[in-house]
Protein backbone atom coordinates (compact mmCIF):
# COMPACT_ATOMS: atom_id res chain seq x y z
CA UNK A 1 0.00 0.00 0.00
CA UNK A 2 0.97 3.51 -0.77
CA UNK A 3 2.56 5.42 2.28
CA UNK A 4 0.11 8.17 1.71
CA UNK A 5 -2.84 5.80 1.26
CA UNK A 6 -1.40 4.59 4.76
CA UNK A 7 -0.98 7.60 6.58
CA UNK A 8 -4.35 9.19 5.54
CA UNK A 9 -6.07 5.45 6.59
CA UNK A 10 -4.55 5.96 9.81
CA UNK A 11 -5.27 9.55 10.46
CA UNK A 12 -8.73 8.84 9.81
CA UNK A 13 -8.82 5.99 12.17
CA UNK A 14 -7.29 8.15 14.55
CA UNK A 15 -9.62 11.20 14.70
CA UNK A 16 -13.09 8.59 14.44
CA UNK A 17 -11.27 7.19 17.53
CA UNK A 18 -10.72 10.20 19.39
CA UNK A 19 -14.02 11.24 18.59
CA UNK A 20 -15.41 8.78 20.25
CA UNK A 21 -13.73 8.18 22.91
CA UNK A 22 -14.29 12.01 23.76
CA UNK A 23 -17.62 12.43 23.04
CA UNK A 24 -18.84 9.35 24.82
CA UNK A 25 -16.49 10.08 28.12
CA UNK A 26 -18.18 13.43 28.22
CA UNK A 27 -21.94 11.90 27.51
CA UNK A 28 -20.65 8.85 29.90
CA UNK A 29 -19.79 11.43 32.90
CA UNK A 30 -22.84 13.76 32.27
CA UNK A 31 -24.85 10.67 32.99
CA UNK A 32 -22.33 8.31 35.51
CA UNK A 33 -21.04 11.58 37.88
CA UNK A 34 -25.22 12.29 39.18
CA UNK A 35 -25.66 8.74 39.16
CA UNK A 36 -22.46 7.86 41.22
CA UNK A 37 -22.87 11.17 43.50
CA UNK A 38 -26.43 9.94 44.16
CA UNK A 39 -25.33 6.32 45.03
CA UNK A 40 -23.07 7.66 47.61
CA UNK A 41 -25.53 10.33 48.98
CA UNK A 42 -28.60 7.94 49.43
CA UNK A 43 -26.05 5.20 50.81
CA UNK A 44 -27.22 3.97 54.57
CA UNK A 45 -24.60 5.99 56.21
CA UNK A 46 -24.93 8.96 53.63
CA UNK A 47 -26.13 12.56 53.94
CA UNK A 48 -29.45 11.51 52.81
CA UNK A 49 -30.07 7.61 52.90
CA UNK A 50 -32.61 6.59 50.81
CA UNK A 51 -33.02 2.85 50.39
CA UNK A 52 -35.13 1.90 48.15
CA UNK A 53 -33.07 3.94 45.38
CA UNK A 54 -29.87 3.22 46.19
CA UNK A 55 -30.71 -0.56 46.47
CA UNK A 56 -32.32 -0.27 42.87
CA UNK A 57 -29.52 2.35 41.23
CA UNK A 58 -26.95 -0.05 42.05
CA UNK A 59 -28.97 -3.10 40.85
CA UNK A 60 -29.55 -1.41 37.10
CA UNK A 61 -25.57 -0.28 37.13
CA UNK A 62 -24.87 -3.85 38.19
CA UNK A 63 -26.69 -5.14 35.61
CA UNK A 64 -25.42 -3.17 32.76
CA UNK A 65 -22.14 -3.52 34.01
CA UNK A 66 -21.65 -7.53 34.04
CA UNK A 67 -22.68 -7.77 30.57
CA UNK A 68 -19.54 -8.29 28.46
CA UNK A 69 -18.80 -4.87 25.94
CA UNK A 70 -18.82 -7.00 22.40
CA UNK A 71 -22.15 -8.59 24.25
CA UNK A 72 -23.98 -5.68 24.87
CA UNK A 73 -22.85 -4.34 21.55
CA UNK A 74 -24.56 -6.66 19.38
CA UNK A 75 -27.69 -6.94 21.88
CA UNK A 76 -28.38 -3.30 21.44
CA UNK A 77 -27.57 -2.99 17.66
CA UNK A 78 -31.15 -3.29 16.84
CA UNK A 79 -32.29 -0.85 19.06
CA UNK A 80 -29.64 2.11 18.34
CA UNK A 81 -30.62 1.65 14.12
CA UNK A 82 -33.96 2.10 15.35
CA UNK A 83 -33.06 5.27 17.17
CA UNK A 84 -30.10 6.75 14.85
CA UNK A 85 -30.62 4.99 11.88
CA UNK A 86 -27.75 3.10 11.44
CA UNK A 87 -26.06 0.12 13.48
CA UNK A 88 -22.59 0.63 11.99
CA UNK A 89 -19.82 3.34 12.14
CA UNK A 90 -18.98 5.59 14.58
CA UNK A 91 -22.56 7.48 15.68
CA UNK A 92 -23.79 3.54 15.98
CA UNK A 93 -20.43 2.76 17.98
CA UNK A 94 -20.55 6.06 20.89
CA UNK A 95 -24.61 5.26 21.51
CA UNK A 96 -23.32 1.65 22.62
CA UNK A 97 -20.48 3.36 24.23
CA UNK A 98 -22.41 5.98 26.78
CA UNK A 99 -24.67 2.70 27.73
CA UNK A 100 -22.09 0.38 28.65
CA UNK A 101 -19.44 3.31 29.83
CA UNK A 102 -21.70 5.53 32.34
CA UNK A 103 -22.59 2.97 34.92
CA UNK A 104 -18.87 1.98 34.86
CA UNK A 105 -18.15 6.20 35.47
CA UNK A 106 -21.05 5.89 38.18
CA UNK A 107 -19.02 3.42 40.05
CA UNK A 108 -15.85 5.00 39.20
CA UNK A 109 -17.20 7.83 40.71
CA UNK A 110 -18.64 6.51 43.95
CA UNK A 111 -15.44 4.89 44.48
CA UNK A 112 -13.70 8.38 44.71
CA UNK A 113 -16.33 9.99 46.63
CA UNK A 114 -15.77 7.11 49.32
CA UNK A 115 -12.64 8.15 50.42
CA UNK A 116 -13.83 11.57 51.36
CA UNK A 117 -12.94 11.74 55.02
CA UNK A 118 -16.67 11.46 56.50
CA UNK A 119 -15.48 13.44 59.50
CA UNK A 120 -15.31 16.60 56.64
CA UNK A 121 -18.83 15.77 55.57
CA UNK A 122 -20.18 16.10 59.63
CA UNK A 123 -17.82 19.46 60.16
CA UNK A 124 -20.12 20.53 56.83
CA UNK A 125 -22.95 19.69 58.21
CA UNK A 126 -22.28 21.21 61.73
CA UNK A 127 -22.08 24.75 60.00
CA UNK A 128 -25.69 24.40 58.59
CA UNK A 129 -24.46 23.46 54.86
CA UNK A 130 -27.16 22.21 52.79
CA UNK A 131 -26.79 18.73 51.18
CA UNK A 132 -26.13 20.65 47.88
CA UNK A 133 -23.80 22.41 49.53
CA UNK A 134 -22.17 19.44 50.81
CA UNK A 135 -21.99 18.06 47.32
CA UNK A 136 -20.56 20.48 45.27
CA UNK A 137 -18.23 22.30 47.78
CA UNK A 138 -17.11 19.26 49.85
CA UNK A 139 -17.39 15.84 48.34
CA UNK A 140 -16.91 16.88 44.82
CA UNK A 141 -13.69 18.99 45.87
CA UNK A 142 -12.16 16.84 48.53
CA UNK A 143 -12.20 13.90 46.16
CA UNK A 144 -11.23 15.93 43.47
CA UNK A 145 -7.47 14.49 42.55
CA UNK A 146 -9.09 10.63 43.02
CA UNK A 147 -11.73 12.03 40.14
CA UNK A 148 -9.19 13.03 37.51
CA UNK A 149 -7.31 9.73 37.98
CA UNK A 150 -10.88 7.95 37.49
CA UNK A 151 -11.24 9.51 34.64
CA UNK A 152 -7.91 8.59 33.09
CA UNK A 153 -9.40 5.34 34.29
CA UNK A 154 -12.60 6.02 31.92
CA UNK A 155 -11.40 7.55 29.20
CA UNK A 156 -8.71 4.75 28.51
CA UNK A 157 -11.29 2.05 28.98
CA UNK A 158 -13.87 3.71 26.66
CA UNK A 159 -10.74 3.74 24.22
CA UNK A 160 -10.05 0.48 24.62
CA UNK A 161 -14.14 -0.68 23.92
CA UNK A 162 -14.12 1.71 20.76
CA UNK A 163 -12.03 -0.39 19.11
CA UNK A 164 -13.43 -3.48 20.06
CA UNK A 165 -16.50 -1.84 18.25
CA UNK A 166 -14.16 -2.62 15.13
CA UNK A 167 -15.16 -6.08 15.14
CA UNK A 168 -19.09 -4.57 14.28
CA UNK A 169 -17.64 -2.42 11.91
CA UNK A 170 -17.93 0.44 14.36
CA UNK A 171 -15.36 2.74 12.87
CA UNK A 172 -11.90 4.13 14.16
CA UNK A 173 -8.43 2.12 14.40
CA UNK A 174 -10.24 -0.97 15.67
CA UNK A 175 -11.92 -0.89 12.62
CA UNK A 176 -9.00 -0.71 10.43
CA UNK A 177 -6.86 -3.03 12.68
CA UNK A 178 -9.72 -5.61 11.75
CA UNK A 179 -10.19 -4.92 7.80
CA UNK A 180 -6.54 -4.56 6.61
CA UNK A 181 -4.69 -6.35 9.44
CA UNK A 182 -6.71 -9.52 10.28
CA UNK A 183 -8.83 -10.00 6.82
CA UNK A 184 -6.20 -9.17 4.50
CA UNK A 185 -3.54 -10.46 6.60
CA UNK A 186 -1.62 -6.60 6.32
CA UNK A 187 0.18 -7.01 9.73
CA UNK A 188 1.73 -3.69 9.25
CA UNK A 189 -0.97 -1.67 9.30
CA UNK A 190 -2.05 -3.92 12.47
CA UNK A 191 0.92 -3.17 14.30
CA UNK A 192 1.06 0.39 13.66
CA UNK A 193 -2.45 0.67 15.07
CA UNK A 194 -1.69 -1.36 18.10
CA UNK A 195 1.38 1.25 18.36
CA UNK A 196 -0.90 4.15 18.11
CA UNK A 197 -3.35 2.90 20.31
CA UNK A 198 -0.51 2.46 22.81
CA UNK A 199 0.96 5.79 22.90
CA UNK A 200 -2.77 6.97 22.96
CA UNK A 201 -3.09 4.78 25.90
CA UNK A 202 0.04 6.40 27.68
CA UNK A 203 -0.43 10.20 26.79
CA UNK A 204 -3.90 9.93 28.54
CA UNK A 205 -2.60 8.28 31.15
CA UNK A 206 -0.28 10.56 31.97
CA UNK A 207 -2.49 13.80 31.64
CA UNK A 208 -4.73 12.08 33.98
CA UNK A 209 -1.83 11.16 36.72
CA UNK A 210 -0.46 14.97 36.04
CA UNK A 211 -3.91 16.92 36.52
CA UNK A 212 -4.54 14.77 39.77
CA UNK A 213 -1.38 15.79 41.30
CA UNK A 214 -1.08 19.64 40.20
CA UNK A 215 -4.88 19.67 41.28
CA UNK A 216 -4.15 17.68 44.81
CA UNK A 217 -3.55 19.99 47.35
CA UNK A 218 -2.23 17.49 50.20
CA UNK A 219 1.12 17.16 48.65
CA UNK B 1 -36.11 33.40 76.29
CA UNK B 2 -34.96 30.83 78.27
CA UNK B 3 -32.22 31.50 80.86
CA UNK B 4 -30.13 28.83 79.68
CA UNK B 5 -28.51 28.56 76.04
CA UNK B 6 -28.65 24.97 75.71
CA UNK B 7 -31.37 22.66 77.38
CA UNK B 8 -31.71 18.91 76.98
CA UNK B 9 -34.46 17.43 78.07
CA UNK B 10 -34.85 13.40 79.11
CA UNK B 11 -32.51 13.23 75.43
CA UNK B 12 -32.36 9.56 74.65
CA UNK B 13 -30.39 7.94 72.20
CA UNK B 14 -30.70 4.34 70.87
CA UNK B 15 -28.49 2.29 68.74
CA UNK B 16 -29.46 -0.61 66.52
CA UNK B 17 -26.29 -2.66 65.95
CA UNK B 18 -25.52 -5.81 64.80
CA UNK B 19 -25.64 -6.95 68.55
CA UNK B 20 -29.10 -6.03 68.79
CA UNK B 21 -30.18 -2.23 70.68
CA UNK B 22 -27.63 -0.01 72.38
CA UNK B 23 -28.79 2.55 74.52
CA UNK B 24 -25.80 5.63 74.01
CA UNK B 25 -28.20 7.97 75.99
CA UNK B 26 -30.48 7.09 78.73
CA UNK B 27 -32.79 10.39 79.64
CA UNK B 28 -30.46 13.25 79.66
CA UNK B 29 -31.24 16.48 81.33
CA UNK B 30 -28.39 18.68 80.86
CA UNK B 31 -29.23 22.81 81.28
CA UNK B 32 -26.08 24.81 80.47
CA UNK B 33 -26.08 28.49 81.03
CA UNK B 34 -24.93 31.36 78.71
CA UNK B 35 -21.02 31.73 79.45
CA UNK B 36 -20.70 28.55 80.71
CA UNK B 37 -17.87 26.70 79.63
CA UNK B 38 -19.27 22.89 80.63
CA UNK B 39 -16.89 19.92 80.78
CA UNK B 40 -18.70 16.52 80.11
CA UNK B 41 -16.45 13.96 81.38
CA UNK B 42 -16.34 10.17 80.86
CA UNK B 43 -14.42 7.26 79.74
CA UNK B 44 -14.84 6.39 75.78
CA UNK B 45 -18.04 4.47 75.50
CA UNK B 46 -19.44 6.91 78.30
CA UNK B 47 -21.81 8.27 75.55
CA UNK B 48 -20.40 11.99 76.17
CA UNK B 49 -19.70 12.07 71.49
CA UNK B 50 -23.06 10.83 71.30
CA UNK B 51 -24.36 13.78 73.66
CA UNK B 52 -22.77 16.53 71.73
CA UNK B 53 -23.98 15.30 68.69
CA UNK B 54 -27.32 15.38 69.90
CA UNK B 55 -26.80 19.20 70.83
CA UNK B 56 -26.60 20.12 67.18
CA UNK B 57 -28.53 17.12 65.89
CA UNK B 58 -25.77 15.79 63.99
CA UNK B 59 -27.65 12.80 65.91
CA UNK B 60 -31.24 13.12 66.00
CA UNK B 61 -32.20 11.67 69.69
CA UNK B 62 -34.53 8.87 69.84
CA UNK B 63 -36.57 10.28 72.71
CA UNK B 64 -36.55 14.07 74.47
CA UNK B 65 -35.83 17.63 73.49
CA UNK B 66 -32.85 19.80 72.33
CA UNK B 67 -33.65 23.45 73.32
CA UNK B 68 -30.92 26.09 72.10
CA UNK B 69 -31.76 30.01 73.08
CA UNK B 70 -35.29 29.51 73.64
CA UNK B 71 -35.85 27.48 70.07
CA UNK B 72 -36.51 23.52 70.00
CA UNK B 73 -34.51 22.29 67.88
CA UNK B 74 -36.00 18.51 67.87
CA UNK B 75 -38.31 18.39 65.30
CA UNK B 76 -37.08 21.17 63.13
CA UNK B 77 -37.21 21.75 59.29
CA UNK B 78 -33.65 20.77 57.93
CA UNK B 79 -33.13 23.94 56.71
CA UNK B 80 -34.52 25.66 59.90
CA UNK B 81 -31.91 23.46 61.78
CA UNK B 82 -29.37 24.47 59.22
CA UNK B 83 -30.08 28.08 60.12
CA UNK B 84 -30.25 27.78 63.96
CA UNK B 85 -26.43 25.25 63.35
CA UNK B 86 -24.71 28.42 61.96
CA UNK B 87 -25.24 29.79 66.00
CA UNK B 88 -23.86 26.74 67.36
CA UNK B 89 -19.53 25.95 66.17
CA UNK B 90 -17.77 22.97 66.90
CA UNK B 91 -14.33 21.38 66.33
CA UNK B 92 -12.71 17.63 66.42
CA UNK B 93 -10.74 15.79 67.35
CA UNK B 94 -9.70 15.27 64.15
CA UNK B 95 -9.78 18.48 63.17
CA UNK B 96 -11.96 17.85 59.95
CA UNK B 97 -10.38 20.84 57.72
CA UNK B 98 -10.96 20.86 53.93
CA UNK B 99 -8.07 19.09 52.61
CA UNK B 100 -8.11 21.11 49.38
CA UNK B 101 -8.53 24.26 50.65
CA UNK B 102 -5.65 26.72 52.49
CA UNK B 103 -6.43 27.86 56.10
CA UNK B 104 -7.99 31.19 54.50
CA UNK B 105 -10.52 29.24 52.06
CA UNK B 106 -11.00 26.86 55.54
CA UNK B 107 -12.05 29.88 57.35
CA UNK B 108 -14.10 31.37 54.34
CA UNK B 109 -16.25 28.32 54.35
CA UNK B 110 -18.82 28.39 56.81
CA UNK B 111 -19.14 31.94 55.70
CA UNK B 112 -19.70 31.12 51.93
CA UNK B 113 -22.67 28.92 53.18
CA UNK B 114 -23.78 31.45 55.36
CA UNK B 115 -23.79 33.60 51.76
CA UNK B 116 -21.23 36.13 53.05
CA UNK B 117 -19.83 38.09 50.02
CA UNK B 118 -16.54 36.45 48.89
CA UNK B 119 -14.18 39.83 49.58
CA UNK B 120 -16.31 40.36 53.22
CA UNK B 121 -15.86 36.45 54.15
CA UNK B 122 -12.16 36.72 53.01
CA UNK B 123 -11.52 40.31 55.56
CA UNK B 124 -13.15 38.57 58.06
CA UNK B 125 -11.68 35.22 58.27
CA UNK B 126 -8.25 37.25 57.99
CA UNK B 127 -9.41 38.62 61.41
CA UNK B 128 -10.34 35.47 62.52
CA UNK B 129 -6.52 34.01 61.68
CA UNK B 130 -5.23 37.16 63.34
CA UNK B 131 -6.64 36.24 66.61
CA UNK B 132 -5.71 32.23 66.61
CA UNK B 133 -2.14 33.61 65.44
CA UNK B 134 -1.85 32.05 61.97
CA UNK B 135 -2.61 35.23 59.44
CA UNK B 136 0.86 34.69 58.41
CA UNK B 137 -0.47 30.82 57.37
CA UNK B 138 -3.07 31.81 55.36
CA UNK B 139 -2.17 30.05 52.41
CA UNK B 140 -0.94 26.74 53.73
CA UNK B 141 -2.63 23.98 53.21
CA UNK B 142 -3.55 21.39 56.18
CA UNK B 143 -1.02 19.32 55.01
CA UNK B 144 1.71 21.55 55.43
CA UNK B 145 0.37 22.76 59.29
CA UNK B 146 1.19 20.77 62.25
CA UNK B 147 -1.71 19.24 64.64
CA UNK B 148 -1.93 22.27 66.79
CA UNK B 149 -2.33 24.80 64.28
CA UNK B 150 -4.76 22.89 62.38
CA UNK B 151 -7.13 23.08 65.54
CA UNK B 152 -6.24 26.59 65.34
CA UNK B 153 -7.77 27.01 61.73
CA UNK B 154 -10.62 24.90 63.16
CA UNK B 155 -11.27 27.27 66.03
CA UNK B 156 -11.12 30.04 63.71
CA UNK B 157 -13.07 28.59 61.11
CA UNK B 158 -15.56 28.18 64.15
CA UNK B 159 -15.82 31.59 65.51
CA UNK B 160 -16.75 32.66 61.57
CA UNK B 161 -20.18 32.66 62.15
CA UNK B 162 -20.22 34.81 65.24
CA UNK B 163 -21.16 31.36 67.20
CA UNK B 164 -22.99 31.39 70.66
CA UNK B 165 -21.93 28.30 71.73
CA UNK B 166 -18.63 26.22 70.58
CA UNK B 167 -18.88 22.50 71.04
CA UNK B 168 -15.17 20.93 71.58
CA UNK B 169 -15.08 17.23 71.00
CA UNK B 170 -11.95 15.95 72.47
CA UNK B 171 -10.31 18.93 70.96
CA UNK B 172 -7.03 18.22 72.29
CA UNK B 173 -7.19 14.47 72.40
CA UNK B 174 -4.88 14.10 69.20
CA UNK B 175 -2.12 16.79 70.55
CA UNK B 176 0.73 16.78 72.71
CA UNK B 177 0.66 18.25 76.10
CA UNK B 178 2.44 21.95 75.42
CA UNK B 179 0.10 21.90 72.11
CA UNK B 180 -2.09 20.90 74.42
CA UNK B 181 -1.99 23.58 76.94
CA UNK B 182 -1.67 26.55 74.31
CA UNK B 183 -5.37 25.35 72.88
CA UNK B 184 -7.15 25.15 75.83
CA UNK B 185 -5.83 28.64 76.86
CA UNK B 186 -7.22 29.95 73.51
CA UNK B 187 -10.73 28.20 74.36
CA UNK B 188 -10.60 29.57 77.67
CA UNK B 189 -9.75 33.31 76.37
CA UNK B 190 -12.42 33.06 73.77
CA UNK B 191 -14.93 31.96 76.26
CA UNK B 192 -13.85 35.05 79.12
CA UNK B 193 -13.72 37.37 76.44
CA UNK B 194 -15.91 36.84 73.28
CA UNK B 195 -18.49 35.18 76.03
CA UNK B 196 -18.95 31.92 73.73
CA UNK B 197 -20.62 28.96 75.71
CA UNK B 198 -17.96 26.35 75.80
CA UNK B 199 -19.02 22.67 75.84
CA UNK B 200 -16.10 20.68 76.23
CA UNK B 201 -16.43 17.19 75.77
CA UNK B 202 -13.39 15.25 77.09
CA UNK B 203 -11.92 12.24 78.90
CA UNK B 204 -8.84 14.04 80.84
CA UNK B 205 -9.64 15.67 83.78
CA UNK B 206 -6.82 18.44 83.50
CA UNK B 207 -8.87 19.48 80.43
CA UNK B 208 -11.80 20.03 82.55
CA UNK B 209 -9.47 21.49 85.61
CA UNK B 210 -7.87 24.31 82.77
CA UNK B 211 -10.47 25.62 81.21
CA UNK B 212 -13.89 24.74 82.87
CA UNK B 213 -16.62 26.00 85.58
CA UNK B 214 -18.99 22.97 85.46
CA UNK B 215 -18.63 19.69 84.37
CA UNK B 216 -20.98 16.60 84.31
CA UNK B 217 -19.63 13.20 84.09
CA UNK B 218 -21.15 10.71 82.37
CA UNK B 219 -21.20 6.97 82.80
CA UNK B 220 -22.76 4.43 80.45
CA UNK B 221 -25.15 7.05 78.93
CA UNK B 222 -26.17 8.76 82.15
CA UNK B 223 -25.04 11.70 83.90
CA UNK B 224 -24.22 10.55 87.15
CA UNK B 225 -22.54 13.61 88.79
CA UNK B 226 -22.89 17.54 88.24
CA UNK B 227 -21.72 20.93 89.55
CA UNK B 228 -19.60 23.96 89.49
CA UNK B 229 -16.08 22.29 89.03
CA UNK B 230 -14.51 23.62 92.30
CA UNK B 231 -17.53 21.83 94.12
CA UNK B 232 -16.96 18.81 92.80
CA UNK B 233 -13.18 18.95 93.36
CA UNK B 234 -13.50 19.64 96.32
CA UNK B 235 -16.65 16.90 97.61
CA UNK B 236 -16.89 14.42 94.92
CA UNK B 237 -20.20 12.70 95.81
CA UNK B 238 -19.54 9.61 93.75
CA UNK B 239 -16.99 7.16 93.00
CA UNK B 240 -17.17 7.94 89.13
CA UNK B 241 -15.99 11.46 89.90
CA UNK B 242 -13.43 10.35 92.53
CA UNK B 243 -11.97 8.28 90.21
CA UNK B 244 -11.51 10.50 87.74
CA UNK B 245 -10.35 13.73 89.87
CA UNK B 246 -8.20 11.68 91.54
CA UNK B 247 -6.96 8.84 89.40
CA UNK B 248 -4.23 8.11 91.81
CA UNK B 249 -5.00 9.82 95.02
CA UNK B 250 -6.96 7.38 96.88
CA UNK B 251 -5.71 4.44 94.91
CA UNK B 252 -5.67 1.28 96.14
CA UNK B 253 -2.14 0.85 96.15
CA UNK B 254 -1.23 3.85 98.23
CA UNK B 255 -3.64 4.36 100.98
CA UNK B 256 -5.99 1.35 101.01
CA UNK B 257 -2.95 -0.98 102.12
CA UNK B 258 -3.17 0.76 105.46
CA UNK B 259 -6.75 -0.14 106.71
CA UNK B 260 -7.59 2.58 108.80
CA UNK B 261 -11.10 4.17 110.13
CA UNK B 262 -10.15 7.74 110.47
CA UNK B 263 -9.12 7.98 106.87
CA UNK B 264 -9.45 11.73 105.24
CA UNK B 265 -9.48 13.31 101.91
CA UNK B 266 -8.64 17.20 102.77
CA UNK B 267 -9.32 20.08 99.80
CA UNK B 268 -8.05 23.14 100.84
CA UNK B 269 -9.76 26.30 99.65
CA UNK B 270 -7.44 29.44 97.82
CA UNK B 271 -6.78 31.08 101.47
CA UNK B 272 -5.82 27.86 103.06
CA UNK B 273 -3.38 26.73 100.62
CA UNK B 274 -0.93 28.74 102.14
CA UNK B 275 -1.55 27.91 105.30
CA UNK B 276 0.02 25.41 107.36
CA UNK B 277 -3.75 24.21 109.04
CA UNK B 278 -2.35 20.59 109.24
CA UNK B 279 1.07 21.59 111.00
CA UNK B 280 -0.65 23.32 113.17
CA UNK B 281 -3.02 20.98 114.02
CA UNK B 282 -0.20 18.65 114.72
CA UNK B 283 1.69 21.10 116.61
CA UNK B 284 -1.83 22.25 119.00
CA UNK B 285 -3.69 19.27 119.56
CA UNK B 286 -0.07 17.21 120.10
CA UNK B 287 -1.23 14.22 118.04
CA UNK B 288 0.55 12.77 114.36
CA UNK B 289 -1.32 12.13 111.37
CA UNK B 290 -0.05 9.80 108.99
CA UNK B 291 0.32 12.17 105.37
CA UNK B 292 -0.65 9.24 102.91
CA UNK B 293 -0.93 11.72 99.54
CA UNK B 294 -0.58 15.38 98.73
CA UNK B 295 -0.70 17.41 95.90
CA UNK B 296 -1.45 20.75 94.77
CA UNK B 297 -3.02 21.79 91.50
CA UNK B 298 -4.74 24.41 89.53
CA UNK B 299 -8.19 24.35 89.15
CA UNK B 300 -10.49 26.73 86.88
CA UNK B 301 -8.26 29.62 87.84
CA UNK B 302 -8.16 28.48 91.62
CA UNK B 303 -4.94 26.90 93.87
CA UNK B 304 -6.39 23.89 94.57
CA UNK B 305 -4.60 21.47 97.43
CA UNK B 306 -5.62 18.06 98.52
CA UNK B 307 -4.21 15.76 101.35
CA UNK B 308 -5.21 12.31 102.73
CA UNK B 309 -4.23 11.55 105.90
CA UNK B 310 -4.90 9.56 108.52
CA UNK B 311 -6.11 10.58 111.94
CA UNK B 312 -5.14 9.13 115.24
CA UNK B 313 -6.14 5.97 116.10
CA UNK B 314 -7.58 7.56 119.57
CA UNK B 315 -11.30 8.20 118.32
CA UNK B 316 -11.54 11.13 121.11
CA UNK B 317 -7.97 12.56 119.38
CA UNK B 318 -9.45 11.88 116.05
CA UNK B 319 -12.62 13.72 116.95
CA UNK B 320 -10.92 16.77 118.20
CA UNK B 321 -8.92 16.62 115.29
CA UNK B 322 -11.81 16.67 112.93
CA UNK B 323 -13.11 19.30 115.10
CA UNK B 324 -10.24 21.57 114.62
CA UNK B 325 -10.50 21.23 110.99
CA UNK B 326 -13.79 21.98 111.00
CA UNK B 327 -12.75 25.17 113.32
CA UNK B 328 -10.48 26.15 110.69
CA UNK B 329 -12.98 26.32 107.83
CA UNK B 330 -11.38 22.95 105.90
CA UNK B 331 -13.20 20.66 103.98
CA UNK B 332 -13.27 17.35 104.58
CA UNK B 333 -14.84 14.35 103.74
CA UNK B 334 -14.12 10.28 105.48
CA UNK B 335 -12.88 7.87 102.90
CA UNK B 336 -15.02 5.02 102.62
CA UNK B 337 -12.80 2.25 102.18
CA UNK B 338 -15.42 -0.03 101.40
CA UNK B 339 -16.61 1.86 98.33
CA UNK B 340 -13.19 2.65 97.19
CA UNK B 341 -12.90 -0.95 97.12
CA UNK B 342 -15.65 -1.85 94.69
CA UNK B 343 -14.37 1.06 92.87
Amino acid sequence: METSVLVGLLWQGLLETLYMTIVSTLVAYIIGLPIGVSLIVTSPNGIKPVSWYNKSMGFVVNVIRSVPFLILMIALMPYVRKIIGTGIGTQATVAVLIVAAAPFVARLVEQSLMEVDPGVIEAAQSMGASNMTIIRKVMLLEARPSLLNGAAVATITILGYSAMAGVVGGGGLGDLAIKYGMYRYETTIMWITVIVLVVLVQILQEIGVKAAQKLDNRL
Amino acid sequence: MSEYIISLQGVTKDFETKNGLVQALKGINLDIEPGDAYGIIGLSGAGKSTLVRCINLLETPTEGKVIFDGKTLTGLKHKDLNLERRKIAMIFQQFNLLMQRDALGNVCFPLEIAGVPKDEAKKRAMELLKIVDLEDRAHSYPSQLSGGQKQRVGIARALATDPKVLLCDEATSALDPKTTRSILALLKKINRELGITLVVITHEMDVIKQVCNKVAIIESGSIVERGEVQEIFTKPKTAAARKLFFPDGEGKETALKISHTHRIRIAFKDEHTYDPVVSNMILELKAPVNILYADMDVVDGHQRGQMVICLSDDEAVAEKQKAYLRAHDVDFAEVDVEEEEEA
